[in-house]
């Protein structure tokens, strides 16, 4: 049964463990130098030439299909930027769809792991997680509604990847308590709430409104994301709940009833062929 | 108490067996194991890895031996992933590689001095300075990249200071062999530690092979590049203390006989309970193995297996060897290769010096990473301050070069 609570114990780091060793480690004995001479202008020289000489990370896909490609020159002919706006939708696609699997893997824990927070019932935490996937889907469908594919990786998603693994090794080690996985999947949710944030902006700017509509009803469910997992992550280090402390609203306000309200938004997105609409309720 | 291979038959072949689960099991702690416990699991994975590294080459040439090789073979597979798994997967690569540097330095330090030929000492005590001086370049890399102490995994079992600066490492091929022993006269200790110290260069040539590629800053790919190209130096140099006259099945006896070694000597030092069952039950299966290449010797030579491997005296000395490797430090830092021979650096082969002129033409990168860095309990950042080192060439003369006491 993983630890939940951190505890004291034999934790050998830092030199207080080691008074001796270290003071030994200090001393002066037979050590010719204890440094190498010079600054770190040379490390800094070295990263600013490859800076200088880099390539990008990679490129957005050409749209495969002639309406895609027809519909984005037609985009570019307004002096729209769609290339940004599939780049950032491919981004969110890409974390909610790894954001899905964080919360599968909180699941895991949460059936084997007793005395979790009170106000974490497995089902909430099912509600987010097919919250997440329904938001990969209707992603899916806005990044086909305007040419391009889903399917491919975007620079943008490519980098989110990146940022997101240290998030999926923590949720995925068998050691780290409920309040470590909770402090990770915080750590996500924040980054989601902008990520939206940034993705209404874009779409408005683009003058979609059918997707920024859409994406509104996700970031009022990322918001509550974000105020449920805060919650269950105070509780989980025993911190008392204060009133005021669960993160404003952001452009779209946090709803009245955010810390405990189950999902309630209307499923805007098309089942997919051969299942019953009812994503991750199988998990 | 001596040990003998001879006394236990170990484990039956067809007794060793396990499941997935029982080689993906509770890994070490990086914070409360003592780092000699780490140290422990990267030299026993890299002996493991050697095992498999041999036997495949032996049952290349040897049509005989590819049956018994490959049943031995599918159950060191098995054992490397048991003993490599126990590593957690909170070290990062880089915090890895300070633990694989710990290794080589706290081992071949103390090979070093258990070493009964002098020349074979004078070997390990060279490449060793050059371990202790990758240390204190990949500590910088540490500190200045993931801002992260490096002594959270020494744990002040290990000295962060400057050795033979590794720019200066990179030689000509011909100045990094090395004379072997004599197989009908070294001493049996001898055979184990070149072995040893190859297995664990070996491995540690291989693992920074495969983890430079996963670094984004350019500077940490450099450091890898330059310091696996040096480890490649030093398996050329420890593996041509082997010598090349031993027979395939001789060479398979005492890789078996290592392994023993190695075991019977963590098992006599490990301090974690669970971590010692883990060793006590490889020791019990490298016996079995031992057992069958003793057979094959026996059969193919038709010689004693006992005029090869003899009695262990006693164990590694698995502890931190900090006041020899200063020693070694004071008197041995400026000490260069020519040929076979370690000579002062005024007679270094002109060749050597000319292949690093061609390599370090673009800079080096281990000068690049360090400049500066003088270890400091908590990291540099807490001498230098929020001004960092660069900054503070406008208040304050760069570091340069001489004792500075934190």
């Amino acid at each position: 049964m993983a630890h939940q609570s951190e505890h004291m114990g034999m934790n050998r780091t830092g030199v207080q463990m080691s008074p001796i060793d270290t003071a030994a480690m200090q001393g002066s004995e037979n050590v010719p130098m204890r440094g190498a001479p010079g600054d770190e202008r040379a490390l800094l020289d070295a990263r600013e030439a490859y800076i200088l000489d880099a390539d990008a990370i990679g490129s957005l896909p050409i749209p495969g299909s002639v309406a895609g490609a027809v519909s984005l020159g037609l985009h570019m002919l307004k002096g729209d930027r769609p290339q940004i706006l599939l780049d950032k939708l491919g981004e969110r696609l890409s974390f909610e769809r790894t954001g899905t699997r964080l919360y599968d893997a909180l699941l895991a824990k949460c059936d084997v792991i007793e005395g979790g927070p009170a106000g974490m019932t497995r089902d909430h935490v099912a509600d987010i997680r097919r919250d997440e996937a329904r938001h990969f889907l209707l992603l899916k469908e806005a990044i086909e509604s305007l040419g391009g594919d889903p399917t491919a990786q975007t620079p943008s998603a490519d980098v989110t990847g990146v940022e997101s693994q240290g998030i999926v090794q923590v949720l995925y080690d068998p050691r780290t308590s409920l309040a470590q996985s909770l402090h990770a999947l915080l750590t996500a949710e924040l980054a989601d709430r902008a990520g939206w944030e940034t993705l209404i902006a874009l779409a408005g700017e683009a003058g979609q409104d059918d997707l920024v509509a859409g994406f509104t009803l996700a970031l009022e469910d990322e918001h509550r994301h974000l105020a449920l997992v805060q919650g269950w992550y105070h509780e989980a280090i025993g911190l008392t709940p204060v009133s005021g402390m669960l993160p404003p609203g952001g452009s779209a306000g946090l709803p009245p009833d955010a810390s405990t309200a189950p999902t309630s938004t209307p499923d805007v997105t098309t089942p997919l062929p051969g299942t019953d609409g009812m994503l991750g309720t199988d998990i | 108490m001596p040990f003998s291979v001879f006394d236990s038959k170990g484990t039956p072949l067809d007794r060793q067996h396990m499941t997935w689960r029982d080689m993906v099991r509770k890994p070490i702690s990086k914070l409360d194991d003592d780092a000699f416990t780490r140290m422990r699991v990267i030299l026993m994975s890299g002996i493991e890895q050697e095992a498999l590294r041999f036997s495949h080459m032996a049952a290349r040439c040897n049509m005989a031996l590819r049956q018994p090789l490959a049943d031995v073979r599918r159950v060191e597979q098995h054992q490397a992933t048991l003993v490599g798994w126990l590593l957690s997967s909170d070290h990062s690569p880089l915090e890895t590689t300070i633990a694989y540097e710990q290794l080589a330095i706290e081992l071949t330090a103390s090979v070093a001095k258990a070493e009964p030929d002098n020349y074979l000492s004078q070997v390990y005590r060279f490449g060793l300075l050059e371990d202790f001086d990758h240390l204190y370049r990949y500590a910088a890399l540490l500190d200045r990249v993931e801002g992260k102490d490096a002594n959270n995994i020494l744990q002040s079992y290990t000295d962060i200071l400057p050795g033979r600066p590794t720019l200066e490492h990179h030689r000509a091929p011909r100045d990094d062999l090395r004379i072997p022993y004599d197989r009908s006269m070294a001493a049996m200790l001898s055979k184990l530690h070149a072995l040893t110290i190859t297995a664990a260069e070996a491995q540690t040539h291989a693992y920074y092979m495969n983890v430079g590629p996963t670094f984004a800053d350019p500077v940490a790919r450099q450091l890898y590049a330059e310091i696996a190209s040096v480890e490649e130096q030093h398996v050329t140099q420890y593996e041509s203390l082997l010598d090349p006259t031993e027979t395939w099945v001789e060479q398979w006896l005492l890789h078996e006989a290592n392994e023993c070694y190695t075991y019977y000597s963590c098992v006599e030092t490990e301090t974690n309970h669970q971590v010692k069952a883990v060793w006590e039950r490889c020791l019990d299966y490298e016996l079995g193995h031992f057992h069958m290449a003793a057979e094959a010797f026996r059969r193919y030579e038709r010689r004693d297996p006992a005029e090869i491997v003899g009695d262990f005296p006693r164990p590694i000395e698995l502890r931190s060897q900090r006041e020899y490797v200063r020693k070694v430090l004071a008197t041995e830092v400026e000490l260069r290769a020519l040929g076979t021979q370690i000579v002062p650096k005024a007679h270094e082969d002109q060749a050597s010096i000319d292949v690093r002129r061609q390599l370090n033409a673009d800079g080096s990168p281990s000068e690049a990473v360090a400049a500066g860095y003088v270890w400091t309990p908590g990291t540099e950042l807490v001498s230098h301050g929020a001004a960092g080192t660069t900054a503070l060439i406008a208040t304050r003369p760069a570091n340069e070069g001489g004792v500075v006491m934190p």
